[in-house]
């Protein structure tokens, strides 16, 4: 799947939660209170659902989730190792 | 769409049931009057992998598909409200591990709480701190390859008894989980008794004095205790207390049924008389609907789907308004009967309002639930 592929997917799901639909691709989600604190979880099992994915404790780093970039690039790279393995 | 029990489950319901109508049900009242859980009784639940049945067999667990482990939740919830609490809190402990917890820690710790070897409890709240969870006062320093962990948690069911104990802390006013095993030196629980409902599920307060944590206790990672690891937690909590809400109301119908065919008045019955038999009704009707919400919970937990986390929440706030309007509508067809204590009623009513109060108030639910449909209302006109 292409980066672009995932990001499309992540905007549609997160859109949902989202009163803007034209969020930047690097606006911090959990920074500027977007989403609430359920969000968190629901975006952990959008991730492994939608993707096939395994997301647990090495994973849990803001840096992977804070904003549509970061998450598009966290699943890219997940993607690679799992196909890699 | 097949909303029936395969033959499979409708084999383990009736497993659950004779256990509870043998082993639970004829103790529960007394348990409640001495407010206590006896350590037999415990490890009866552990013999009969009752407490792994959302633990994988990998970790010595039953691994039982969600519908299974519901319908386990509703007979125990069926005899007893805090003994169900057992199964809760040990089942949250266990699922926040499992979903963040390192390798190491699932095989240390799952196994023996798959078998009541080990009781876990699970102390969020606090003294002063109870909705607002992720702004708990508990803190943890980072001192070499360990946590110093301060703080006082209160409310806590199997307190009294627990050997270990999932903690929310601050760790650089980051939300964090640690677990602190009871013989931890600073580590104390004092018991809370005279609870309106859930007497026997032994709460305590719990004192944590400078208490040394290792780091491998950790659970996740500093700044998702919260927001990850409660959550599951939390999550799962609603689960069981939803379907535990549906075998507490199950109990009150019975009695209620049994009730109403022995006692006459004015000559009849009280199964005669009409009004009795609008609240009968009522107890069929919303049981019946509290069930669809349950199996619908139940799917969507076991395709992982994120719709899972809204759905049990509405579960939870519907089954725990339901089994109060039940429960207190069973104390009413009793009459004076209800409020002694031949009748288990009194308890039933005593322990539903516990539900609409834990694993999220009642008030938490509705905001979510609100704000959710909101969200959905502005997806279909952005549809449009
Ligand atoms: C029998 C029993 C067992 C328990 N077991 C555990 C356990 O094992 N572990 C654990 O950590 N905790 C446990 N608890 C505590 C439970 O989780 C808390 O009671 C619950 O989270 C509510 O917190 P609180 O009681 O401090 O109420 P508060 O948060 O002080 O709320 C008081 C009232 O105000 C309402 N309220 C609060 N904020 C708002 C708002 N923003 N809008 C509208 N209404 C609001 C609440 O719904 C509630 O009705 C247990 C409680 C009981 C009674």
């Amino acid at each position: 799947m292409t980066n672009d592929e995932i990001k499309e997917r992540i905007k549609a799901f997160i859109c949902q939660f989202i009163q803007n639909v034209d969020i930047p691709d690097d606006e911090d989600l959990f920074a500027s209170g977007l989403v609430n604190s359920l969000f968190a979880m629901q975006l952990v099992l959008h991730i492994e659902k939608e993707f096939q994915l395994k997301v647990a404790n090495d994973d849990l780093d803001y840096e992977n989730f804070k904003s549509i970039n970061a998450i598009t690039d966290f699943i890219g790279q997940k993607d690679l190792n799992s196909e890699t393995k | 769409m097949d909303l029936g029990l395969t033959p499979e489950q409708i084999k383990s319901r009736k497993r659950f049931s004779d256990f509870v109508d043998e082993y639970i049900a004829p103790v529960a009242d007394q348990n409640d009057r001495d407010e206590e859980t006896p350590v037999e009784l415990i490890k009866k639940l552990g013999e009969q992998g009752f407490l792994g049945a959302f633990i994988p067999e990998e970790y010595g667990g039953k691994g039982m598909d969600m519908v299974t482990a519901g319908l386990l939740c509703e007979e125990i919830g069926r005899g007893s409200a805090s003994l169900l609490s057992l199964l809760t809190i040990n089942g949250m402990v266990s699922q926040a591990i499992l979903k963040w917890g390192t390798r190491a820690q699932k095989e240390h710790w799952l196994p023996g709480l798959a078998t009541a070897e080990k009781v876990a409890a699970f102390g969020v709240t606090e003294p002063d701190i109870g909705s607002d969870a992720k702004s708990v006062e508990t803190t943890a320093e980072l001192s070499g390859n360990s946590y110093i962990l301060n703080g006082r948690k209160k409310w806590i069911s199997y307190g009294q008894v627990a050997d270990l104990f999932l903690i929310l802390a601050q760790c650089d006013g980051k939300p964090t989980t640690f677990l602190i095993e009871r013989d931890t030196p600073g580590f104390s629980t004092t018991p809370i008794t005279g609870l309106l409902g859930f007497r026997s599920a032994m709460l305590a307060e719990v004192q944590i004095e400078g208490c040394r944590v290792p780091e491998e206790n950790l659970v996740g990672r500093p700044g998702f205790g919260f927001s990850h690891v409660t959550n599951v937690a939390l999550d799962h909590g609603r689960y069981c207390v939803g379907w535990g809400c549906l075998g507490l109301a199950e109990a009150c119908l019975q009695a209620s049924l049994s009730y109403t065919s022995e006692r006459k008045q004015f000559g009849t019955n009280l199964r005669g008389h009409q009004l009795i038999q609008e609240m009968i009704a009522d107890m069929i009707t919303n049981i019946k609907a509290t069930r669809l919400l349950c199996y619908h919970a139940a799917y969507l937990k076991e395709t992982g789907d994120p719709g899972m986390i809204m759905e049990t929440s509405i579960m939870k706030y519907f089954a725990s308004r339901m089994v109060n309007k039940i429960a207190n509508d069973a104390v009413q067809i009793h009459g004076a009967h209800g409020c002694g204590s031949e009748y288990s009623v009194q308890r039933y009513l005593r322990d539903a309002k516990i539900m609409e109060i834990i694993e999220g108030s009642n008030q938490m639910q509705q905001i979510i639930i609100a704000k959710s449909g909101y969200m959905n209302f502005r997806l279909e006109k952005r549809k449009k």
